[in-house]
This record gives structure tokens, sequence and C-alpha cells, in this order.
């Protein structure tokens, strides 16, 4: 046939069967900084607490890590960071479709107070969630001391993430995709969950990694409001901090290293996914 | 008629941009919308299609006043220029969509897409992402994935508006034949009037949010109802306050009957076509000559020689020319 001519061409490259470029000179005096930076900020310091934390065997590792008070600030840390993860994760995506498809006055206003909790040092943060939700809470609602505190927290300082994340991808989706669908017969849900959804889930999703990862390290904003009341709202960042203080630091690198490998984890998968994304789109 | 369209209004802000439209498509047709851009033919298709609404006016569908259905109740087919795939789906589900919404049964849609895939010369791409294909694939995919639903019409925005030339001109005379196999009515926007001439039956000319014309493409080109029509659908040029198509003029060496002088300013020769540069009466203006003719009048700058029209020629007179 006359049109069949495109058909040839050829499929597409297998990430496997890449032929790798050689680097040229600039490339490798790039990559070169760019692994050297990376080791003396990153990598090293990150071993070394991992190393740190076996300093005195495995035995004592699984010993500092599962003493009553650190095994209950590592679970609270990591769940409440999970369900707040989960509700950015649905709120995050709301908001971010708000301020891309709706029109309404002050929506730049808004928009940039969204990146409020990335600029605001986190202890100030912490300071404005006490007193707004504190023992002198002028709306009579006072989370000061209780796990409800802690979330409230960790969902401010990571708003922004799946927001910032979220409304690129939903800036530059297609709207004819949509009216596609909807001259096929799609109902406005169904259209929703069968084109929308699809396209924005990798940045949901790595959206939700990061906020993840950033509440399970978050100190500034909880040790005000959290009142770090250990088996009841003291997080992992600060048991560190308080194992430190009390010379431990072996069991302090051990609990930051199981939050490290969490953080690794939750990014791999993140990754993982996102390579699964990108192979279908 | 399977679309009537009446007195349809429609401004975006205080720019109209649809002005007492009024254009009936017959069954079975397949009907160009030409015209500038900006001329309102894209907004007119998407007004048909329900994805814009007319401020005042009515759009029947087969009979049945749609003027406030939605778009997904109209059961039209409508295929853009930038294909509008669904990036996160196999061609297959991509076509598979609207019978996949309508709730058919799996192997009634197994059946039915890969029949559409074979028709649009697709059967063997059906397992990839649109990314994979090439600008003309996708576009026959999308428009496999528009007949899939059985529409009433199907509506095309400038459908290879957005491919090479090469690929363009293929799928314009596959389109035609698509079109004689499967019979459904078809209006497609173009600014291209050789694309409207070549694939429509009925070319519907807009400009300025206005109907110009309706006719076939010959009556369109060769009965012109204003100055407009004539200069957007072919070559002109100004002899005498007419507009004449510039291979409806006559050179002769002598004079005769209706002719008059003319000079030879140029003669660019185009392969079988030559294109001579006159100076009328002080004006300029061309004509279209075969090279045979230039060759045995010997034409070269400089030359006086004699002008009409082609007797039966179409000329159209301008007014405060």
């Amino acid at each position: 046939m006359t049109v069949d001519t495109s058909s040839r061409t050829a499929p597409p490259p297998r990430a496997g069967a890449r032929r790798r470029p050689r680097a040229s000179a600039g490339t490798a005096l790039g990559l070169g900084s760019a692994v050297l930076y990376l080791s003396l900020i990153v990598l090293i310091p990150l071993a070394l607490v991992v190393v740190r934390s076996t300093d005195e065997g495995l035995g004592y590792f699984w010993k500092a890590v599962t003493t009553p008070d650190a095994w209950a600030a590592l679970t609270l840390t990591i769940g409440a960071s999970a369900v707040v993860a989960l509700v950015n994760l649905v709120l995050g995506t709301l908001i971010a479709w708000v301020l891309v498809r709706d029109r309404f006055p002050g929506k730049a206003i808004v928009d940039t107070l969204i990146d409020l909790p990335f600029a605001l040092p986190t202890i100030v943060a912490g300071l404005v969630l006490l007193a707004l939700y504190g023992p002198e809470s002028p709306l009579g609602v006072n989370l000061a001391y209780s796990r409800a505190g802690v979330g409230l927290a960790l969902l401010f300082v990571t708003l922004p993430f799946v927001v910032r994340t979220v409304q690129p991808v939903l800036i530059e989706l297609d709207k004819d995709m949509e009216q596609a669908a909807a001259s096929l017969g799609a109902s406005p849900f169904q259209t929703f969950r069968r084109i929308i959804l699809p396209n924005l889930v990798p940045a949901m999703l790595s959206g939700t990694a990061l906020a993840f990862t950033r509440a399970i390290s978050e100190f500034g904003s909880t040790v005000l409001i959290s009142g770090n009341l250990p088996f009841k709202t003291q997080v992992a960042a600060v048991n560190i901090f308080s194992q430190i203080e009390g010379d431990n630091t072996t069991g302090a690198a051990a609990i930051s290293t199981v939050l490290l490998v969490v953080a690794l984890v939750a990014l791999l998968a993140l990754d993982l996914l996102q390579r699964w994304g990108s192979r279908r789109g | 008629m399977a679309i009537e369209v009446r007195d349809v209004n429609k401004s975006f802000g205080t720019t109209p941009v649809l002005r007492d439209v009024s254009v009936d498509v017959a069954s079975g047709s397949l009907t160009a919308l030409l015209g500038p851009s900006g001329g309102g033919k894209s907004t007119l298709l998407r007004v048909i299609a329900g994805l814009e609404h007319p401020d005042t006016g009515t759009v029947r569908i087969s009979g049945v006043d749609a003027t406030r259905l939605s778009p997904q109740r109209r059961n039209v087919g409508f295929v853009f220029q930038h294909y509008a795939a669904f990036k996160h789906m196999t061609v297959f589900r991509n076509v598979a969509f609207g019978l996949e919404i309508r709730k058919r049964p799996k192997d009634e849609i197994r059946r039915r897409v890969m029949e559409l895939l074979e028709l649009v010369h697709l059967e063997r791409m059906a397992d990839r992402y649109p990314s994979q294909l090439s600008g003309g694939q996708r576009q026959r995919m999308a428009l496999a994935r528009a007949l899939a639903v059985e529409p009433e019409v199907l509506l095309l925005d400038e459908p290879f508006g957005a491919l090479d030339a090469q690929v363009r001109k293929e799928l314009r005379t596959w389109l035609r034949r698509l079109h004689d196999e499967v019979h459904v009515t078809t209006v497609f926007v173009t600014h291209d009037q050789e694309e409207a001439i070549e694939v429509a039956d009925t070319v519907v000319v807009l400009a300025d949010g206005a109907v110009e014309q309706v006719g076939s493409p010959s009556d369109v080109y060769d009965n012109p109802a204003n100055p407009f029509v004539m200069r957007f659908l072919g070559p002109v040029t100004e002899i005498g306050g007419s507009l004449v198509r510039p291979h409806d003029i006559e050179i002769s060496a002598e004079a005769r009957p209706g002719s008059g002088a003319a000079t030879v300013t140029r003669v660019v020769r185009l392969g079988f076509e030559v294109r001579v540069e006159l100076l009328v009466d002080g004006r300029e203006a061309w004509a279209q000559v075969t090279r045979g003719t230039a060759e045995r009048l010997a034409l070269a700058p400089g030359d006086i020689v004699n002008i009409r029209p082609t007797p039966g020629a179409r000329s159209l007179t301008l007014t405060g020319a």
C-alpha cells in the first residue's frame, strides 16, 4: 500500500542494548567533578554513618535500634510519614489541579504560598503551628504534644512536593486528549480516570516518595509541637539527637542507618515505578 | 442531510469568529471546510462536534437537534490536527477506547479493533505505544479510533496539517479511498485549496467567519462567487480591471478580436509550464503558457505581443479597481 512506508521504522532501542557513547574530554571533566562533589557531600558522610553504626557489632546495632524508645520513635516516624505522604498525594494533586485548571482571584499568591514550607526554616514552621494549634490556640484546637501535632507539622513541611511535581505535568497535559475522550463517549469521570490520572501517576508517585523521605527526616517543625515525649510523640530525628546528647553515637548512627535504608528503598521504588511508567509513554 | 448548521454565531470575547453561518452536509459526502487561518473553519467544526457552543443558531445531526447535546452524546468522530493520541495506551487500546466505554463484549472489541487497524494498515502496530509511531501512523490510528464507535459523522480538524508534504499527499489519496470504502459522512478542515479540491466532493469556502461559497470543487474553481474565492482557490492575474486565471490568457504575435497589446518583461521556465510576466497598460500581469507555445512565439523580454482571455474563460470584473 502507498501509505505503509512508515511501518518500516526501526523498533525502539532497548535499554540494555544501547551502546555507551565514548565520553569526550569535556564530559569526563564534568563527570569527574560531579562524582567527586557527590562523594564529598553525600556518599562519604553517609557511608561513615553506616560504618559507625556497626562499630560495636551487629548485635549492638540491633539492640540500639530495638530499644523501646528508639523503636517507638522509628515506627511513629515511618507510620506518620506514610500517612502524611498519602494525604499529600491526594490533597497535593487536588491543589495542583485547582492551580492549573481553575481561575480565581489571588491565584498567583496562592501559587507562591505553596513554596513557603520550602523557604521557611522548619523551626519557624514549628513555632507558627504551636502558636496556632498549641495550648493557647486562638482556634481552641490543641494538638500540642500529640501525634496529631506531629502529623500536622509533617503535612506542613511536605505539602509542596506533590503539588510541585504534579503541576508541570498537568500544565503540559494535552487537552485534545480529553476532548478526544469526550467525543468517544467518555464521561468527565471516565476521562479523568482513564486519561488524565494515568498520565499524572508517575508525577504523583514521585512527589509522594519525596514527601515521604522528607517526612522521615523531619526535625525542626516537630521538635516544638510534639513535646518529644518518648514512646508517644518523639520522632526518629529527635531520638537521634537525644542519643547524641546522651553520648551514644553508635546508637544514633544505628537509627540513622535505618532511616537511610528506608529512604533509599522509597527512592528506589520510585525509580522503578518511573522506569515502568516511561517505558509506556 | 447528515448535518444542518443554521444561523450559527459565535464570538470569543468581543471578536466574532462565526457570523450567521448556515451549512448543509449531505449524507455520505466528503466535505471540505476551506479558508485562510482565522477564518472560523475549525471553530465551525468544533461547534458541530460539541466542543464549542454557538452563541446563537442550531446544529442538527441526522435530523436531531444537537445544539445542546454534550460531545459524548453526539456520536461524532473527531480527529485532531495533533493526533490527541492517548500516550499511555497501546495502539490497540487507543482504538478500543470508545468501545470499552460502551461496554461492548471483549471478543467483539478485539474483532472490531483488528478490523479497523487493518483498514488503516496498522495491524502490525497494535502493541506499540503512540510514541513509537510516525506522525502519519499516529493520525491513521486516531482515524481508526474515531471510526471505531461507528460515528454518524466524522470530523477532521486539519488532519494532515502537522505532517510533511510527502506523507500529506499519500494520506490525502488514502483518505479519499477510505471514504469510498466506509461511506461515513465526513467533514474536514483545511487551508490548502489543492487538498480540498483533490479530496472533497463539496467545498465550503469560509472567510472572516462567514460562508463565501459552497459548491463542487470544479464549481468553486471555475465559477467563484467573488474575487476572494477566485484568489483563494488558485492563481489569478488582473487584466483590464478583471480577474483572470493566468492559464486562461492567450498570447499571440498578431492582433485578434478582443486582444490588446502587452510587453513581455520576463520569461520564467518551470519545466512544462512557462510563466510570462507582462506589462499591460502600465500594470503588471502574468500568463501561464506551455513550453511549446513559448517556443513557437520565441518569447523574449521586450517583445510586444497580443493577449486576450481564452474564449470561454471565466473572469470576474473587479469593482472599483
